[in-house]
């Protein structure tokens, strides 16, 4: 997704001169046309990403919508503080932009790896996380980001194009059967993996949440629940605070009555060993023969 | 121009202030009252002191009772339920209290910010930031410091009240002297060296900075007397935390009458 978010981020500092974007030295053979056309916009904070942030703060203090980027773990966990204090508490239009979410720089390595950034993220003051699953998203997410000005996350993986062209919001209908048994609700590009697994499948509704905190469920995710009562949230994040957390809340304050939920999610390094993203997503059980599995098996109940 | 009666004054002010609340950060206040005196009094209206050592909110307070944007009803909520005034800076309820401050360590990024912004607004402005010696211990400093001379803030001030005491023992103990004046000017800052005291001074060396447009982010390593003008808090420890009862205070007020006297 970043040349998508280059791209886009290349149009909006073009056209808004009160925005600016700040590395954390970071972007090589991505955002060199970005430095070019932003000139002192563009700003290269090094390595101190806590200090990015911060002056990230001071920046949209003084009136400017300010973009941080870095690798996901990166911009979030080192400047945690900065974004919940210099940030979220005082409401500024500061968007923390993370590459690689979720097991997303795979060899890389733990250090490398974010899959608790919504949950850390998503209980602060004013913040919500945007979670781009296909590549379109990504022009959607960053029109609602600099509309809404204020804090935002925008978590980056590897995407791909919609199977179909869709009007897209907050939540979005993917596949929609006509003999539904089952509500799959996926969180960002782990959708092209549930795309797969349920490729021989006919009766099965899959749905997109593009924001943690939720917004309302809408009307064709309420009928999809309504209707199957089994639901599996598929997540590339931690079980506490993630996707599937949160929907458990809405569907309590929604009083609608489910018999099964699966939450399908990372799992940490439980072999201890290490490998590239669908690896990781294997140890997880976020791969698509075993996304099929848990789907078959739920159909039986 | 003579300061004493304002620093006399001011210090009375703050005095009662923690001695209303029953609150400690009374030394830590006093060590910086005066750069908080000069900074207010030469600052222009559009620009900011950010007091990143938040600890020393009740100087801060002080000062902008004395500016009036403080009125004296608001001041005596200090500490109490319900108040904006909380025991280190809140944000969003006076100008000159722009942000929420008192986690050391995030005051000089944010200064650095609003430089940066001030740069491309392409407007004179300066920005000034208060930090304490203990706090150039944190880590946002040496990454700040570092963005402030590689983007050539010299629109930015920082002002380090080094009172040579930190949280838990004296900072050539703790960490070292991380305010020390050759590590600061080794970095590409401009530095002075003064008696934080003297308001005179300090407007004179503020001034000279202010048109100073070399480049170069500026710093003005401030000596100071942690406790300064009560004579039984200074250089004590314990008063950075301590409040007072009825008998102190009154002691307190006594010595600061004979330590200022025009």
């Amino acid at each position: 997704m970043r040349n998508e978010f280059s791209k886009k981020i290349e149009e909006i500092l073009e056209n808004q001169v009160n925005t600016v974007f700040i590395t954390g030295d970071l972007g090589f053979n991505a955002f060199e046309k970005i430095q070019e056309i932003s000139g002192d916009r563009f700003i290269n904070a090094g390595v101190a990403e806590q200090n990015m942030v911060g002056v990230a703060a001071g920046l949209a203090y003084k009136g400017f919508e300010t973009f941080t980027y870095s690798i996901a773990p990166f911009a979030v966990y080192r400047c945690f503080e900065q974004i919940k204090i210099d940030v979220c508490i005082h409401n500024l239009p500061v968007y923390i932009v993370g590459n690689g979410g979720g097991y997303g720089y795979g060899i890389m390595g733990a250090t490398h790896h974010a899959i608790e950034d919504i949950g850390c993220l998503s209980m602060l003051p004013n913040m919500t996380c945007w979670i781009p699953a296909f590549t379109e998203d990504i022009e959607y997410c960053l029109n609602q980001i600099t509309s809404l000005k204020k804090p935002a996350y925008l978590r980056l993986g590897l995407g791909k194009l919609y199977p179909k062209k869709i009007t897209i919001s907050s939540i979005n209908q993917i596949i929609k059967s006509k003999i539904n048994k089952i509500t799959i609700i996926a969180l960002g590009p782990i959708v092209h993996n549930v795309l797969e697994a349920i490729s021989e499948f006919n009766d099965v509704d899959l749905f997109t949440i593009l924001t943690v905190p939720l917004v309302d469920f809408n009307e064709d995710l309420i009928n999809s629940i309504t209707k199957t009562k089994k639901i599996i949230v598929i997540e590339e994040h931690v079980e506490r605070g993630g996707l599937g957390e949160h929907i458990l809340a809405k569907i309590t304050k929604n009083s609608l009555k489910i018999d099964h939920f699966i939450s399908l999610h990372a799992k940490g390094y439980p072999s201890k060993l290490y490998g590239n993203q669908l690896f990781h997503q294997t140890e997880s059980g976020l791969n698509p023969e075993n996304i099929k599995k848990e789907i078959s098996l739920l159909k039986e109940i | 121009m003579s300061f004493i009666n304002t620093q006399k004054n001011i210090r009375l002010k703050l005095l009662s202030l923690y001695y209303k609340a029953n609150a400690g950060h009374i030394a830590c206040s006093l060590s910086c009252i005066d750069l908080l005196i000069a900074l207010f009094e030469i600052k222009k209206i559009n620009e900011r002191v950010i007091l990143s050592k938040g600890h020393a909110a009740g100087a801060l307070y002080t000062i902008l009772n004395h500016t009036t944007e403080i009125n004296d009803e608001t001041l005596d909520t200090f500490y109490k339920n319900g108040t904006k005034l909380s025991a280190h800076p809140s944000a969003n309820s006076f100008t000159n209290i722009p942000f929420a401050l008192g986690s050391l360590g995030h005051g000089f990024p944010i200064g650095c910010g609003i430089a940066y912004a001030n740069k491309l607004q392409k407007n004179d402005d300066l920005v000034f930031i208060l930090m304490s010696d203990g706090e150039t211990n944190e880590g946002t400093t040496w990454e700040a410091a570092h963005f402030a001379t590689s983007k050539k803030l010299d629109n930015l001030i920082v002002l380090i009240d080094k009172n040579n005491l930190q949280g838990f023992g004296y900072t050539k103990d703790v960490l070292g002297d991380s305010a020390d004046f050759y590590k600061w000017e080794s970095l590409g800052f401009d530095v002075v060296e003064e008696d934080g005291h003297s308001v005179e001074k300090l407007i004179l060396n503020i001034k000279n900075f202010s048109t100073k447009k070399n480049g170069k982010p500026k710093l003005i390593i401030a000596n100071t007397i942690k406790g300064k003008g009560v004579s039984f808090m200074e250089n004590k420890l314990e008063w950075h935390y301590l409040p007072m009862n009825t008998e102190i205070y009154h002691k307190a007020i006594q010595s600061i009458e004979e330590n200022y006297y025009a």
